[in-house]
């Protein structure tokens, strides 16, 4: 899997919000084999490196960081968030959450796009949190994204992928773009499910880190991706019916 | 008479303090604030002794450990106040509950009525609530001065500057002994203390959100102690955020707390290492007792028993980290 260039070995990303420990993190980690680590950066930084102890430990985990915005509610947060994320962290990579509402943190779509095309033009390389809405999706590749972030469902959520038909739309139109199904996953057969649609990888955080074993959720999480992504690749068979009364065959001249 | 060193005096040292005391060793105590207050982690503590709610993300020796507290701190002659703990969650997120209840001993599962039995200021808001009943709870910095004034009658001398090890020492420092314990972090927690005479609570409530959680503690005088925020951060700003987390939280616990009066903020780093476990380490003739992250008052007793039978009987502790420095 290629991620603007990169090349990324394993489909499963996870997040390092929300775990009992940074112990039990890193072993989620290891248990998972996941890729990436998205790290967020505005309330640990405080204005400087106040969290420098944490990422450290993040480092540490010896996976690519892909830092995002979270918790920026207009665009100028978002902006200056990923200003700090990248000298922070010495990437380009910047994970974009412009958070419309409060409640079910649901993505900005106009905040989106604009603080996208700032990021792009200021040189980073910028994957959107964005909303299955295919309309939204070809403006943030307008915008110069090169990577997509749907959601499954609203962050936290554990409600899995609450629009299948939005995210098929979504992936037919851009076959060629890659898109990671982000947020609301809660169990590993949905994380499959995205992946069987043709997804490239999944991101999620809290279904791990709130697992009562984040670290066997992680092994978990990991075995259903590749099972995913090995059904996709595989070229599923097309489910057939056998409910609906069809022409009987037995006892009848059907090779007449 | 055996002589001791303990530098810091928040409730690591004081605990550690007064089993030496209680060896017979002449003990002095270096921080470079004497008197407890807020230069010291523990004094922006909670003071629940909650080992069971604890257990739903701490790790197996908090849960064990931490029900040896309650006990040391009434031995020591501080008020503790033995009524459980409730827990509640609001209508949309009741299946934290459920969550919560998989994930802890020692509850009994209440109803609406039996919940207004227990806090009938919770009457008629909450339909299901959990009653850890064996937690207990004190006021943190009534018993961090308590400890001190004991100690001092006791003869143990206290200095106010930074100390140094000198024999025997106990490294109590909290974050502050970053510099020879480089595993350690602070993970910040920030508070707020309301005075709401017209809300009556007798125990600690904790009320569950996925991304809120909040515990409000009752102190003397219609205080109550909200909290608590955790960050991975160092920083000890208190930010606004923060305590629009904490006192809508507290709103949704119960409307009469918006008309609470504002009493004080604070924030702090907690000490901690990567398993949020804590660790005695032994370098030489001094000792570390660290990490106590969120355990202060729950886990410090444990571990100045540990600390001191290290050094006195030789026994290999819990927690144990040999010389790796």
């Amino acid at each position: 899997m290629l991620l603007y260039g990169t090349a990324i070995a394993s489909r499963l990303m996870l997040g390092t919000a929300q775990y009992p420990s940074p112990a039990v993190l890193a072993e989620a980690f290891r248990r998972s084999a996941a890729g990436i680590a998205t790290v967020s950066v505005r309330r640990e930084a405080g204005g400087d490196r106040a969290g420098a102890a944490f990422w450290d430990l993040i480092r540490d985990l010896d996976v690519t960081l892909l830092p995002n915005t979270a918790g920026c509610h207009s665009v100028r947060e978002a902006v200056t968030t990923a200003h700090m994320a990248r000298e922070l962290f010495d990437t380009p990579w910047i994970k974009l959450e412009v958070i419309g509402h409060a409640d079910t943190l649901q993505p900005d779509p106009f905040g989106l796009v604009e603080a996208a095309r700032i990021l792009t033009d200021e040189g980073f390389k910028v994957f959107p949190y964005t909303t299955e809405d295919v309309v939204l999706a070809d403006r943030l590749l307008q915008a110069g994204c090169e990577v997509l972030m749907p959601w499954g469902a609203p962050i936290g959520t554990g409600l899995g992928l609450t629009n299948i038909y939005g995210l098929r739309t979504l992936r037919a139109q851009f076959p060629d773009v890659p898109m990671v199904v982000d947020a609301g996953l809660g169990l590993p057969s949905q994380a499959a499910m995205a992946m069987e649609l043709g997804y490239d990888a999944v991101l999620l955080n809290t279904a791990v880190a709130k697992a009562g074993d984040p670290a066997t959720m992680a092994a978990g999480f990991a075995r259903a991706v590749e099972a995913g992504r090995l059904a996709y690749e595989a070229d599923p068979m097309e489910p057939r019916d056998m409910a609906a009364p069809s022409t009987p065959v037995i006892g009848r001249a059907f090779l007449t | 008479m055996t002589r001791a060193t303990v530098i810091g005096a928040g409730v690591a040292g004081l605990c550690v303090a007064t089993e030496l005391v209680a060896r017979g060793c002449a003990v002095t105590v270096f921080d470079p604030v004497l008197q407890p207050g807020p230069h010291h982690c523990s004094w922006w503590a909670g003071g629940m002794l909650a080992p069971f709610c604890e257990g739903e993300t701490a790790e197996e020796p908090v849960v064990r450990l931490g029900q040896q507290a309650a006990r040391w701190w009434e031995r020591q002659g501080v008020g503790v106040t033995q009524r459980g703990t409730v827990v509640v969650a609001l209508n949309r997120d009741r299946r934290e509950l459920d969550r919560f209840a998989r994930r802890i001993e020692g509850h009994t599962l209440l109803d609406g009525s039996a919940l207004a039995a227990l806090e009938p200021d919770l009457s008629g808001r909450f339909d299901r609530a959990l009653h850890v009943t064996a937690e207990a709870h004190l006021d943190p910095r009534a018993a961090l001065r308590h400890l001190r004034t004991r100690l001092e009658r006791d003869g143990v001398t206290f200095i106010a500057e930074p100390g140094h090890a000198d024999g025997l020492t106990f490294d109590c420092r909290g974050h502050a002994a970053r510099d020879a314990l480089p595993d350690l972090r602070g993970v910040k927690g920030e508070m707020v203390v309301l005075r709401a005479p017209d809300i009556r609570l007798t125990r600690p409530v904790r009320l569950l959100h996925p991304r809120f959680p909040l515990y409000v503690v009752p102190r003397a005088d219609g205080h109550f102690m909200l909290g608590a925020t955790q960050i991975e951060s160092d920083d000890r700003r208190r930010r606004v955020r923060s305590v629009l987390e904490l006192l809508s939280a507290a709103y949704a616990l119960h409307p009469a707390f918006g008309e609470a009066e504002l009493v004080e903020i604070g924030a702090d780093a907690r000490p901690a290492f990567p398993d949020n476990l804590p660790r005695i380490v032994r370098r030489g003739e001094t000792i570390h007792v660290n990490g106590l992250f969120r355990h202060g008052f729950l886990l410090a007793p444990a571990l100045a028993r540990m600390a001191t039978e290290l050094a006195f009987d030789h026994s290999k502790p819990e927690f144990y980290y040999a010389d790796h420095g």
